[in-house]
C-alpha cells in the first residue's frame, strides 16, 4: 500500500511507539492518506474535509489537540502547523482501550495519559491550569449545540464546576485564598473513582467497512 | 377470633367469581324489615382481600426492617418467601385446604407490569445502550443455551433411568419444561441485585438479560407448548421455522408495540399544560395499555412496557411538572415494592399447596444441578465471544457474578402453573421441581450472593453524587470520541450515538417536548440546575433558619392571621394607570425619618415572613393550588437563601471557608459565590455578581410557573404577600438590592431584599447601580422567551414604580394629607407622620403587632387598602366600592 506498508521497518517502529499492531497502523495510514489527500502531513484545514466532525460542538477545540505540541509530546506549549503520520498515531493512541495483558501501573499510567490530553484540550494556553476563563469557554462550546441556552447560563454552569472544582481539590481554604485554576494534579483529584476505561475509548478495529464510506 | 380472621385471610383472592352464588340470605325468606345493622362481607371481599394482603405484605416488611442486622444479611425477598410459606402453612391448617395460590392471571395483568414498568422507566438508559450487544447476546443466545441444554440434559437424564418412570414426559415436555426454567427472572434479580450493590455494568447485564429474555421465554414456551399440544408426530418442518419467525415477531413486535406507546405518551404528555393533575396517570395508564396490547396480540409484553418506560422517559419528564415528577416517580416505586413483595409473599404460600405437586428427587437434583451448570457454562463461553468485541471484557469474576446470579423467579412459576395437565401428564413434578428451582435460586443463592460478592472483591458501585465536573467531562468525552470516529472514518457506536442525538435533537424532541422545555432541555443544565436545588435544600436542612442575625431585638411577631390579599407594590402597579405615584417630589427630601424607615424597612422585609391566609379560598379537584404551608416553607426557604447571600456579598472577596460548615459540598456552593465577587472586584475577569446566580435559577423554574399562573389568576394572587416600600438612605443601601422578581415566587428562589422606593429612584443613589444590574437585560436574556413578556411586565411595572408616568403625578402630590392622618394613629411603629413621605407601610401588620388582637378577616384588608384608596376615594371612586373596583382593576391590570 503505502510508504509505511513497503517498509516494515518503520511499521514495527511505529508499532513500538504507539502500540498499534500493524494492521491497524495500515489502516489508519490510509485514512490518513485520505484526509491529507496524499500529502505527508496534515493541516487543519484538512480536518474540514470530514463532514461528520460540522456537527461537532467542540469540533475547534477537538482539531486543535490533534497540533498541540503537549499531545503531539513535542514541547510545553505551542501549537504545530501540521503533523505527520507518526504524530497523527501519537494522538490516536490517547484512544486506545486499555490492554487486558497491562498491569496495575500501566493501566494507571494510561488513564493518566487520557485524562492528561483532556487537561491539555481545557489548558488552551498552557500555563498548567484551567483557569475559569478557559472553563467558561469550554462549557460555552460544549452547550453551543443548544441555540436556547444562553451564555449567562454555559457561564455559571462553568463557575459552579469551578467551585466544585474547588472544593474538591483545596478542602478549606483560608479566607484571602484565591482559587486560580485546576491544576493537573486537581484534575486528576476530581476523577478520582470514576471510571474512564469505559469512557475514552475508541475501537480500532475493522476499520474498513467505514473507510470505504467516504 | 384468630381462626375467624384467619379464614378471612384464606379465601381466594381472585374469588370475585365465586361471590352471587354465597349470598348469606336465602332467596325464599320474605325480605326483612328495615335493618339497622347489615354484615356485607361477600360485597367487599374480593377488594377487601387483596387491601389485606397487601397491607400484611407491608407490614411484614416493616417488621423485617426493624432490624438492621436481619436485612442487611438476609435480602428481603427470602425473609418474603419464608413468611409467605408460614403463612401458607397457617392457612392450611386452619382451613385444611390450601385456598390461595399465586394465580397466572393475577400474575401477569396485575402484578408483573407495575414492577417491569419501574424497572424500564427508570432504567440507566445511557448504561442499557452502552451494553446492549452483552445484554441482547445473553438474552437471546443465554436463554436459548439454557431451554435447550437443560432440557435435553433432563431427557438424558430420563433415558438414563435416573427419573423415575412416573414422571410421564418425553423429550418435548422436557424441552417445555427447560424453556420455562431457563429464564432469568426480573423480579428475582432486581430484588437481590438491588441489595448487593455490584458495579454498574455486571448489574445491568445481569438485570438487561432477564428484562429482555422474556421474548425468548414466551416464544419459546409457546412453540413447545404448541408442539406438545399438537404431538411431536404432527410437528412439520414448516412449525419448525414458525417458530423462528415467531421469536422475531413476538420480540420485536412488543418491543414497537412498547415504542409506539412510548410516542404517544410523550405527545400527550406534551398538551397536558392545564391539566397538570391527571399527567402522573397517563403515564401509567398508556403503559398499561402497552403491556395489555402486547398481551393481546401474543407479543412479549414485558419488552414492551420496558421500550415504552425507556423510550418515554425523557420526553414525559421533560414535559410533566415537577411535582407530577415526583408523583409518577413514588407511584411507581410503590407499585412495584408493593407488587414485587405480593408476589413473594404468594410465591411462599403457594409452595404449601401439596396437593398440586408431585415429587421426584431424580427430577429436582437434576434440574437444580443442570441449570446451575449450564447457566455458568453458557456465560463463560458466552462472555469469551463477547469479550472478543468488548473494550473493556468482563473478567473471571464478573462470570461467576453472572452465573450465579441467574435467578429463577414468579414467570417461571407463573407459566408452569399454566400449563395443561391433560397434554402434559408430568405437570405435578413440573411444578414441584419449579418451586424448588426458584426457591433455591431465591432464598439460597439470594443469601449466599452478597458473601460471595464481598469474597470475590467484585467491583462494587461505588456511591458519588454526580458532580458538575464529571458531567461536563463526560460530555466532552463523548464528543471527543465521536470526534476522533468520524477522523479516522470508523462509524463506530459512537458515531451512531452521536447520529442519533442530532436527529433526538432535530426532530424527535421538537415534536415530543413541549416549546418551553425543548429550549432549556439539556443535560449539563439539568444537573446543575439539581445540585443548585439540593444545596440549597441542604442548606436549609442544617438549620439555616437563623432569624436573628440581624442582631436586633424585634418586636415581637404579629400575629400572623391578618390578611393580606394584595400587596401594596403589586396595587401601584397593577393599576397602574389610576395609580398615582409620583414619589419624586417627595422624594427629593430627605430626613432622617426616612433613613429610620428605610432601616426598619430593610429589618423588617429581612425578618418577617408574609402573612399567611388563614382559609383556603379554592378548593380544586383539578388544580392543585398551593396551600399555605407550603408557600410558607418556601418564602422560609427563599429568606434563608437570601441572608446566605448577602452572607456571602459581605464577606471578603476571596474564596473562604467557615469552620461552621461541615460538609464540604455545600461549602463549595457557598465559595462560588465568594469567587465570583472576588473576580468581579479584583477585575481578573468578567464580573459574575451574585446576580446572574439569582437570575439563572429563576429561570428554571419559571417557565413552570408561569405556564401555571396563565391558568388561573387567582394563584397568581395567592403568591403575593405584602412588600414593605420605603425609602431609604445610604447606610441601608450598601445591604439594598432590588429584587425584580418580588411578586410571585412559588418556586425555590433566591429573592434579594426588596428594594425601598428611595433606593430605587433617588438621584443620588444611581450611583449604586444595583436596580440596574438586577432587572438588567443580562436576566431577561435567560428568561425563557415564553416568560419574557411577563418578566418584562414585572420589570416595566417595576421601572413605573420607580418613574410613574408624569400625567400621574399631580394626584399624588396633591394627596391630600388627611386619610393619611386618620390613618397614622393605629400605626404605632416608626411610620411617618410626615404626610410627605410615600410609606406605605401596611398597616394592618403593624396593628396586629402592637395589639396582638385577632383582627377579623375583611378589617385589615381595608386597611391595607387604606393608604392608597385614601387618595382613590378622593379622587374617583365611592369608598363603599373602593374595594371590589380594585380588585376588577386588578386583575384587568395583569391580563394587559
Amino acid at each position: 500500500m503505502g510508504a509505511a506498508h513497503s517498509a516494515s521497518e518503520e511499521v514495527r517502529e511505529l508499532e513500538g511507539k504507539t502500540g498499534f499492531s500493524s494492521d491497524q497502523i495500515e489502516q489508519l495510514h490510509r485514512r490518513f492518506k485520505q484526509l491529507s489527500g496524499d500529502q505527508p502531513t496534515i493541516r487543519k484545514e484538512n480536518f474540514n474535509n470530514v463532514p461528520d466532525l460540522e456537527l461537532n460542538p467542540i469540533r475547534s477545540k477537538i482539531v486543535r489537540a490533534f497540533f498541540d505540541n503537549r499531545n503531539l509530546r513535542k514541547g510545553p506549549s505551542g501549537l504545530a502547523d501540521e503533523i505527520n503520520f507518526e504524530d497523527f498515531l501519537t494522538i490516536m493512541s490517547y484512544f486506545r482501550p486499555i490492554d487486558t495483558t497491562m498491569d496495575e501501573e500501566q493501566v494507571e499510567l494510561s488513564r493518566k495519559e487520557k485524562l492528561r490530553f483532556l487537561f491539555h484540550m481545557y489548558d488552551s494556553d498552557s500555563d498548567g491550569r484551567i483557569t475559569l476563563e478557559e472553563y467558561r469557554n469550554v462549557v460555552e462550546e460544549l452547550l453551543s449545540g443548544n441555540p436556547h441556552i444562553e451564555k449567562e447560563s454555559a457561564r455559571s454552569i462553568a463557575d459552579g464546576a469551578m467551585m466544585e472544582a474547588a472544593s474538591v481539590c483545596m478542602g478549606q481554604m483560608e479566607p484571602d485564598q484565591v482559587y486560580e485554576g485546576i491544576t493537573f494534579e486537581d484534575f486528576l483529584k476530581i476523577w478520582q473513582g470514576i471510571d474512564i476505561e469505559t469512557k475514552m475509548h475508541v475501537r480500532f478495529l475493522n476499520m474498513e467497512a467505514m473507510a470505504l464510506c467516504h | 377470633m384468630l381462626r375467624a380472621a384467619l379464614s378471612l385471610l384464606a379465601l381466594p383472592l381472585a374469588g370475585a367469581a365465586e361471590e352471587p352464588t354465597q349470598k348469606p340470605e336465602s332467596p325464599g325468606e320474605p325480605p326483612p324489615g328495615l335493618e339497622l345493622f347489615r354484615w356485607q362481607w361477600h360485597e367487599v371481599e374480593a377488594p377487601y382481600l387483596v387491601a389485606l394482603w397487601i397491607l400484611v405484605a407491608s407490614l411484614a416488611k416493616i417488621v423485617f426492617h426493624l432490624s438492621r442486622k436481619v436485612t442487611s444479611l438476609v435480602p428481603e425477598s427470602c425473609l418474603l418467601i419464608l413468611l409467605g410459606l408460614v403463612l401458607g402453612g397457617i392457612v392450611l391448617a386452619v382451613a385444611k385446604k390450601a385456598e390461595y395460590q399465586l394465580e397466572p392471571g393475577t400474575f401477569f395483568l396485575f402484578l408483573l407490569p407495575p414492577i417491569v414498568l419501574d424497572s424500564g422507566y427508570f432504567m440507566p438508559s445511557r448504561l442499557f445502550f452502552d451494553n446492549l450487544g452483552a445484554i441482547l447476546t445473553y438474552a437471546v443466545v443465554g436463554t436459548l443455551w439454557n431451554a435447550f441444554t437443560t432440557g435435553a440434559a433432563l431427557w438424558g437424564l430420563q433415558q438414563a433411568g435416573l427419573v423415575a418412570p412416573r414422571v410421564q414426559a418425553g423429550l418435548l415436555d422436557f424441552l417445555l419444561f427447560g424453556s420455562l426454567i431457563s429464564a432469568v427472572d426480573p423480579v428475582a434479580v432486581l430484588a437481590v441485585f438491588e441489595e448487593v450493590h455490584v458495579n454498574e455494568t455486571l448489574f445491568i447485564i445481569v438485570f438487561g438479560e432477564s428484562l429482555l429474555n422474556d421474548a425468548v421465554t414466551v416464544v419459546l414456551y409457546k412453540v413447545c407448548n404448541s408442539f406438545v399440544e399438537m404431538g411431536s408426530a404432527n410437528v412439520q418442518a414448516t412449525d419448525y421455522l414458525k417458530g423462528v419467525a415467531s421469536l422475531f415477531v413476538v420480540s420485536l413486535g412488543g418491543a414497537a408495540v412498547g415504542l409506539v406507546f412510548a410516542f404517544l405518551l410523550a405527545l400527550t404528555t406534551r398538551f397536558t399544560k392545564r391539566v397538570r393533575i391527571i399527567e402522573p396517570l397517563l403515564v401509567f395508564l398508556l403503559a398499561y395499555a402497552a403491556y395489555l396490547t402486547a398481551e393481546m396480540a401474543s407479543l412479549s409484553a414485558i419488552l414492551a412496557v420496558t421500550m415504552c418506560g425507556l423510550g418515554c422517559k425523557k420526553y414525559v419528564e421533560a414535559n410533566i411538572s415537577h411535582k407530577s415528577r415526583t408523583t409518577v416517580k413514588y407511584t411507581m416505586k410503590t407499585l412495584a415494592s408493593c407488587a414485587e413483595t405480593v408476589i413473594f409473599m404468594l410465591l411462599g404460600i403457594s409452595a404449601v399447596d401439596s396437593s398440586k405437586w408431585a415429587w421426584d428427587s431424580g427430577l429436582v437434583l437434576g434440574t437444580l444441578i443442570f441449570i446451575l451448570f449450564f447457566r455458568a457454562l453458557g456465560v463463560v463461553l458466552q462472555t469469551w465471544v463477547l469479550n472478543q468485541f468488548r473494550l473493556v471484557p468482563l473478567d473471571k469474576i464478573d462470570q461467576v457474578v453472572m452465573s450465579y446470579g441467574g435467578l429463577r423467579g414468579a414467570v417461571a412459576f407463573a407459566l408452569v402453573i399454566l400449563l395443561d395437565r391433560t397434554k402434559v401428564p408430568a405437570k405435578d413434578y413440573f411444578v414441584a421441581t419449579t418451586i424448588v428451582v426458584v426457591f433455591f435460586t431465591v432464598i439460597v443463592q439470594g443469601l449466599t450472593i452478597k458473601p460471595l460478592v464481598k469474597w470475590l472483591k467484585v467491583k462494587r458501585s461505588e456511591h458519588h453524587k454526580p458532580t458538575l465536573n464529571q458531567e461536563l467531562h463526560e460530555h466532552t468525552f463523548d464528543h471527543i470520541l465521536a470526534a476522533v470516529e468520524d477522523v479516522v472514518g470508523h462509524h463506530g457506536y459512537h458515531y451512531w450515538r452521536d447520529r442519533w442525538e442530532q436527529f433526538d435533537k432535530k426532530y424527535l424532541s421538537q415534536l415530543l417536548m413541549r416549546r418551553s422545555a425543548y429550549r432549556i432541555r439539556d443535560q449539563i443544565w439539568d444537573v446543575y440546575y439539581r445540585l443548585n436545588i439540593r444545596d440549597a435544600i441542604s442548606f436549609v436542612d442544617q438549620g439555616g433558619h437563623v432569624l436573628s442575625s440581624t442582631g436586633l431585638t424585634l418586636p415581637s411577631m404579629p400575629s400572623r392571621n391578618s390578611v393580606a390579599e394584595t400587596s401594596v407594590t403589586n396595587l401601584l402597579r397593577e393599576s397602574g394607570s389610576g395609580a398615582c405615584l409620583d414619589l419624586q417630589v417627595i422624594d427629593t427630601v430627605r430626613s432622617g425619618r426616612d433613613r429610620e424607615d428605610a432601616v426598619m424597612h430593610h429589618l423588617l422585609c429581612g425578618g418577617l415572613y408574609k402573612p399567611r391566609r388563614r382559609y383556603k379560598a379554592s378548593c380544586s379537584r383539578h388544580f392543585i393550588s398551593e396551600d399555605a404551608q407550603e408557600r410558607q416553607d418556601k418564602e422560609v426557604f427563599q429568606q434563608n437563601m437570601k441572608r446566605r447571600l448577602e452572607s456571602f456579598k459581605s464577606t471578603k472577596h476571596n474564596i473562604y471557608f467557615t469552620k461552621s460548615k461541615p460538609r464540604p459540598r455545600k461549602t463549595g456552593r457557598r465559595k462560588k459565590d465568594g469567587v465570583a465577587n472576588a473576580e468581579a472586584t479584583n477585575g481578573k475577569h468578567r464580573g459574575l455578581g451574585f446576580q446572574d446566580t439569582a437570575a439563572v435559577i429563576l429561570t428554571v423554574e419559571s417557565e413552570e410557573e408561569e405556564e401555571e399562573s396563565d391558568s388561573s389568576e387567582t394563584e397568581k394572587e395567592d403568591d403575593e404577600g405584602i412588600i414593605f416600600v420605603a425609602r431609604a438612605t445610604n447606610e441601608v443601601l450598601q445591604e439594598g438590592k432590588v429584587s425584580g422578581s418580588l411578586e410571585v415566587c412559588p418556586s425555590p428562589r433566591i429573592i434579594p431584599p426588596s428594594p425601598t422606593c428611595a433606593e430605587k429612584e433617588l438621584p443620588w443613589k444611581s450611583g449604586q447601580g444595583d436596580l440596574a444590574v438586577y432587572v438588567s437585560s443580562e436576566t431577561t436574556k435567560i428568561v425563557p422567551v415564553d416568560m419574557q413578556t411577563g418578566w418584562n411586565q414585572s420589570i416595566s411595572s417595576l421601572e413605573s414604580l420607580a418613574s410613574p408616568p408624569c400625567n400621574q403625578a399631580p394626584i399624588l402630590t396633591c394627596l391630600p394629607p388627611h386619610p393619611r392622618g386618620t390613618e397614622e394613629p393605629q400605626v404605632p411603629l416608626h411610620l411617618p407622620s410626615d404626610p410627605r413621605s410615600s410609606f406605605a407601610f401596611p398597616p394592618s401588620l403593624a396593628k396586629a403587632g402592637r395589639s396582638r388582637s385577632e383582627s377579623s378577616a375583611d378589617l385589615p384588608q381595608q386597611q391595607e387598602l387604606q393608604p392608597l384608596m385614601g387618595h382613590k376615594d378622593h379622587t374617583h371612586l365611592s369608598p363603599g366600592t373602593a374595594t371590589s373596583h380594585w380588585c376588577i382593576q386588578f386583575n384587568r391590570g395583569s391580563r394587559l
